[in-house]
């Protein structure tokens, strides 16, 4: 996991660990309980939003900003629409939390499958291709500004 | 319940208000169950007592491709604490698709006293009533262990050539892009593909949302059901229907609106569905 940035690896290293399904349920939700520290604020957008910031295949319908810090880092900040959209909620939040700040050469190659090692063997009919495309919009965010 | 009862329905009372539900959260003989697609939903919130039953490690058999046999099924039941005379009420996520999938496996099972909740979790939320993440404990009930009857309400392959060699009528629920065989799987579930795309023949395209009214999750009135599934795609009620999806939990939904909203006469469900037939050797394939 060395390739990942490090507190991404910690956060997958801590999953890795997970071998029960409810063990992962219940840290997944502590995790999207803390959503809202990621979230957009009304001072960088609001509803209804730019279809430009909208995930492709995302039935819960996140969203995804980056904001470029002065070091030019980039600072993840998302809105999920679905109330119910908490699986997305828990990927924004690993998200955010792991990937802002840290170098972009390392976002841009964060693999989708992080997905996979963390939701496990649920995401086989959870939210595969849509937390793969918030996945994929962070990235992207990453590489656009590489080149 | 008014409401529901004032909808056209053919058999309004299998369906129950979330004002219904908030009034027998407390009655013995009445158990809430929620199932769901996203298996955070229930341990982040959910209806005061009631109890979660889970698709995968629930009612599918761990090994093969099936439900649980009945010991299991009586096992579930016992560890849900009903009994055959108890009423169920099904509720979930996604306008109550899983709640239906939940549903219909346990009427495979003859609990007939279910029902669901319209709207689901989305109209309880949407209300702003009560949720917990306490998980109630009931006791264990001793219920017995009944004959699974898949006759009635299950279609298999075999049954469905017979059908469509009868020029049978058949419904795929599944989106436009799956039934012309230009996506090979459900937009967001890309490992449950099949090797080949398309539909099975005769079988007319409703995406199975269409029933439900996506504000707030509940069913749509029986004449607008009616305006979509016999005006529109002139299924005829007396007729025996198929309906399927991808693995038979979509169609499941469109199974309960053409039984219990409209009054169909014969409805199976072929829970084999495109990942069965799209993988056959040899069977009839439409694009």
């Amino acid at each position: 996991m060395s390739e990942y940035p490090p507190k991404l690896a910690e956060v997958l290293e801590d999953f890795s660990f997970i071998t029960g399904r409810d063990e992962r349920v219940a840290f997944l939700i502590e995790i999207a309980d803390r959503f809202p520290a990621v979230k957009v604020t009304p001072n960088i957008a609001k509803p209804p939003y730019d279809e430009a910031h909208h995930v492709q295949y995302c039935e819960s319908d996140a969203y995804v900003w980056a904001l470029e810090r002065e070091d030019g880092t980039l600072d993840f900040r998302f809105d999920v629409l679905n109330p119910q959209g908490l699986s997305a909620k828990a990927m924004c939040v690993i998200l955010g939390e792991t990937l802002s700040g840290e170098p972009l050469g390392q976002i841009a190659a964060v693999p989708k499958e992080i997905v996979h090692q963390i939701f496990g063997r649920e995401i086989a009919m959870g939210k595969g291709q849509g937390l793969m495309g918030i996945v994929h919009m962070v990235t992207h965010e990453a590489k656009k500004r590489l080149t | 319940m008014s409401d529901i009862a004032n909808r056209g329905y053919t058999t309004p009372d299998v369906l129950v208000s979330t004002d219904w539900v908030a009034k027998h959260l407390n009655d013995p003989n009445v158990r809430i169950i929620e199932s769901n697609e996203d298996p955070l939903l229930y341990p982040s919130g959910h209806i005061p007592g009631a109890v979660q039953v889970d698709w995968t490690t629930d009612l599918n058999d761990p090994v093969r491709r099936d439900y649980i046999d009945s010991e299991g099924f009586a096992a579930l039941a016992s560890r849900i604490s009903i009994t055959p005379e108890t009423t169920v009420v099904f509720y979930g996520d996604k306008n109550n698709w899983w709640a239906c999938y939940a549903f219909w496996v346990f009427q495979l099972f003859g609990h007939t006293n279910a029902k669901v909740m319209d709207g689901g979790r989305l109209k309880w939320e949407k209300e702003g009533r009560e949720m917990t993440r306490d998980v109630p404990q009931y006791p264990l009930t001793q219920y017995p262990v009944p004959q699974r009857d898949d006759s009635v309400i299950r279609a298999f392959r075999k049954e469905v050539l017979k059908h469509i060699e009868n020029g049978g009528q058949l419904v795929d629920v599944r989106s436009p892009a799956e039934y012309t065989g230009e996506l090979l799987h459900m937009a967001n579930y890309p490992q449950e593909g099949a090797l080949r795309g398309g539909h099975i023949p005769n079988a007319r395209n409703i995406p199975w949302s269409q029933a439900a009214n996506p504000e707030d999750g509940t069913f749509k009135s029986a004449d607008e059901l009616r305006a979509i599934y016999l005006k529109e795609q002139g299924l005829n009620p007396e007729a025996e229907t198929i309906t399927y999806c991808r693995i038979g939990e979509r169609s499941s939904h469109t199974w309960f609106v053409l039984r219990y909203l409209l009054g169909f006469k014969n409805v199976r469900n072929y829970d084999g569905s495109w990942t069965e037939w799209g993988n056959l050797v040899n069977v009839p394939i439409e694009k």
